[in-house]
């Protein structure tokens, strides 16, 4: 995949370069038996070949079923894990060749919210501690360091007079404004949502995106917002990037990949997402496929999708067929004004 | 609101439901005073968040709830009271007349058997049929909850199917003996979307081949949608709107629904600004007096706080809203009932 069509698309948002830029991106992850030896027996692939721009300012939501490598994604992007291939380079920098110690100060950009707020802080330190942690890290902990926190903690929505509360005595949503506030201790210039908003409930959820949405106003943040639920990514991603099995399939700006979905997979995705509207819920047109998703440790040859694609079951020929088992998709636009990774991609309208 | 509908028509109906756990800090009122009616081949949907007693509705229902547990009111299975009943009688009743689909797919089978095994158990703990008889029986089922080679399946063991294949095989298990009501709590939430729209589609074989009445707890509008004939919104152990989906959806008369409703990310709106609630639902073990969603509510007024309201027909007779408020939200839209009164809430609320 070399110069895709799309990179310049970020790029323009912002009038400059993007913040993030990741190329050719490769993860995999060694199976190893479980005998002594531990022999590897084989290779997830969790994340094949993926590039993408993350511009300034602006949201690219990551979105995917379990198992499609968006988390690893996430942390490849903050080189939290070694990528096998491939370079993210951060305002110029190729942070997969930085070592630990180089990584360190940078790390103060790029920051990240967990999806489990019952699992991401620690039940042990007051919530002034938990953030003020980032600063005192990074030796930014100073005489100003409690007004700082008071301010971090009225920046998501919490009482500054609650700051001396443990995480058990606040409640899920609050919980994770309290992750947000720690990640923005530091002022980072990106920030890595992973499922930030899966574990709450609707009414709870909506309130975190309404400050994630005002956070990025204000403070001018990127944002790469990975999720399972394609409404919310809607609602909040400028761009939207659809993984399935370790590959990008769909890229493009999220009006053009919600009118016009081109590929199989993104139209099943968008098809399957009920509408909370009963008379048009009942009248939508259906895209269903087949299935699981297969193992990543022995994905299928060609394009990843063809096992459960339904294009590929009922509508093409056996040549045409014979083209998605032999030849992986490129993720170039084939006409549809935004790159698709299918040989037959079509736009179709779902909503 | 199904009293007056023929008794034969409503198979399961349940009154004034009202359960309790006590715990060290005094009684934890799960569910208070529920009463619902389910007909023969319709599909009730329950929906509320976490914590708001959907789940131990339908568990008392069972008669699945820990001896701990103080439950009062009525639960009638074609005029059989259930509630209070023997285990052994009501061991007849469950999985042969009522039967449930549980969250967690995973946990919900057993590890240690095959899931042919696990299918002809469910048919022969109620029917006297041979072993072979039950097997093909099983098969049957696994092909019509669409599980691919049926026959073969029939020795693999749970930890081999994938969540979506385990969910199915406890579909095949509910509609084993052709019950006349499936309660199906929250089936698709442990599931990735596209294996959701296969989920609701086995269900809703499932539901057209026994003919049952079906209960569908789920806290996910869109499901609802999709769904449900009738809906029941809950919130702190309480009913506080029932209504056919259409009135729940398109004229909402209780702020919470509202507020809920305005919540959900809609993928054909994307932009508008989403609605939160302020506050968190309130512990169920000190309810305020009053309206329990009184402290969210932009509505609120003296009597919220004085009354609890009860639920009343408000644009039709089977359209019911728990709310001392509901006229005042004709023809509102939930940005107008949240946003501009939200933080005047919050003012009040640092008032007090």
């Amino acid at each position: 995949m070399s110069a895709p069509a799309w990179r310049t698309d970020g790029a323009s948002r912002g009038g400059s370069g993007p913040i993030v830029a990741a190329r050719n991106l490769v993860k995999h992850f060694p199976v190893r038996s479980s005998g002594l030896l531990r022999r590897q027996r084989g290779v997830v692939h969790a994340v094949c070949d993926v590039s993408f721009d993350l511009a300034d300012g602006e949201t690219l939501g990551l979105v995917g079923e379990s198992g499609c490598g968006k988390s690893t994604l996430a942390r490849l992007v903050l080189n939290l894990i070694e990528a096998t291939s491939g370079q993210v380079c951060y305002d110029g920098t190729d942070l997969t060749t930085l070592s630990s110690k180089q990584m360190r100060g940078l790390r103060r950009d790029l920051q990240i919210v967990f999806q489990d707020p019952y699992a991401s802080l620690d039940p042990r330190m007051p919530v002034n501690e938990i953030i003020a942690e980032p600063l005192r890290i990074h030796g930014r902990f100073d005489a100003a360091g409690r007004t700082q926190v008071r301010d971090l903690l009225r920046t998501v929505g919490l009482e500054p007079e609650h700051g001396n509360r443990f995480p058990h005595e606040f409640s899920g949503g609050q919980r994770q404004r309290i992750g947000v506030a720690r990640a923005l201790a530091l002022r980072p210039k990106v920030l890595v949502l992973d499922e930030p908003v899966s574990a709450l409930d609707v009414s709870i959820q909506a309130g975190v995106l309404n400050l994630l949405d005002e956070l990025q106003s204000e403070l001018g943040l990127a944002y790469l917002f990975v999720s399972h639920d394609l409404s919310v990514v809607r609602h909040i991603a400028d761009r939207i990037a659809v993984m399935y099995l370790g590959r990008i399939v769909e890229t493009g700006p999220a009006d053009a990949l919600f009118d016009g979905p081109a590929h199989p997979y993104t139209q099943a995705l968008i098809s399957a997402i009920p509408l909370p509207d009963p008379r048009r819920q009942r009248v939508r047109e259906r895209i269903t496929v087949v299935g699981d998703v297969p193992s990543p440790a022995d994905p299928p040859s060609g394009c990843r999708f063809r096992t459960r694609c339904p294009t590929f079951a009922a509508v093409l020929g056996e040549a045409e067929r014979r083209r998605c088992v032999d030849e992986v998709p490129e993720l170039v636009d084939r006409g549809q004004g935004h790159p698709v990774a299918c040989h037959y991609a079509e736009p179709k309208s779902l909503i | 609101m199904t009293g007056n509908s023929p008794a034969s028509e409503v198979v399961l109906e349940v009154a004034d439901l009202t359960v309790g756990f006590p715990s060290d800090d005094g009684l934890v009122q799960a569910v208070r005073g529920v009463s619902y009616g389910v007909r023969r081949g319709e599909v009730l949907g329950i929906v509320g968040e976490s914590g708001a007693g959907k789940s131990v509705t339908s568990l008392a229902v069972m008669g699945l709830l820990p001896r701990s547990a103080q439950v009062s009111g009525s639960v009638r299975f074609r005029g059989r009271q259930l509630l209070g009943a023997a285990d052994a009688e009501l061991n007849t009743v469950r999985g042969r007349n009522i039967s449930m689909i549980f969250q967690d797919p995973m946990t919900s089978l057993n590890p240690v058997y095959s899931i042919g095994f696990q299918v002809a158990e469910a048919i022969r703990a109620h029917h006297s049929v041979s072993k072979a008889a039950a097997r093909n029986r099983a098969a049957e089922l696994l092909e019509l909850v669409h599980i691919p080679n049926p026959r073969q399946r029939l020795d693999s063991y749970p930890h081999e199917l994938s969540g979506g294949m385990r969910q199915r095989v406890v579909i095949a298990i509910a509609m084993a003996n052709d019950p006349d009501v499936i309660i199906a709590d929250e089936p698709t939430t442990a599931l990735d979307v596209t294996v959701q729209a296969q989920i609701m589609e086995s269900l809703q074989t499932a539901q057209q081949q026994t003919g049952a009445a079906m209960v569908l707890i789920t806290h996910d509008l869109g499901v609802i949608a999709g769904q449900a004939d009738r809906v029941l919104v809950m919130y702190a152990g309480k009913l506080v709107e029932v209504g056919t989906a259409e009135d729940v959806f398109y004229t909402p008369r209780m702020p919470y629904t509202v507020g809920l409703l305005g919540s959900v990310p809609q993928l054909d709106r994307p932009g508008t600004r989403l609605i939160s609630i302020p506050g968190a639902p309130p512990s169920v073990l000190h309810l305020p007096a009053g309206c329990p969603f009184a402290p969210r509510c932009p509505l609120v007024v003296a009597r919220c706080t004085e009354k609890e309201p009860v639920l009343e027909p408000t644009t039709g007779p089977e359209h019911l809203a728990a709310c001392h408020r509901s006229a005042a939200l004709v023809g509102a839209a939930p940005g107008d009932v949240f946003d501009a009164s939200a933080s005047a809430v919050v003012e009040s609320g640092r008032d007090a």
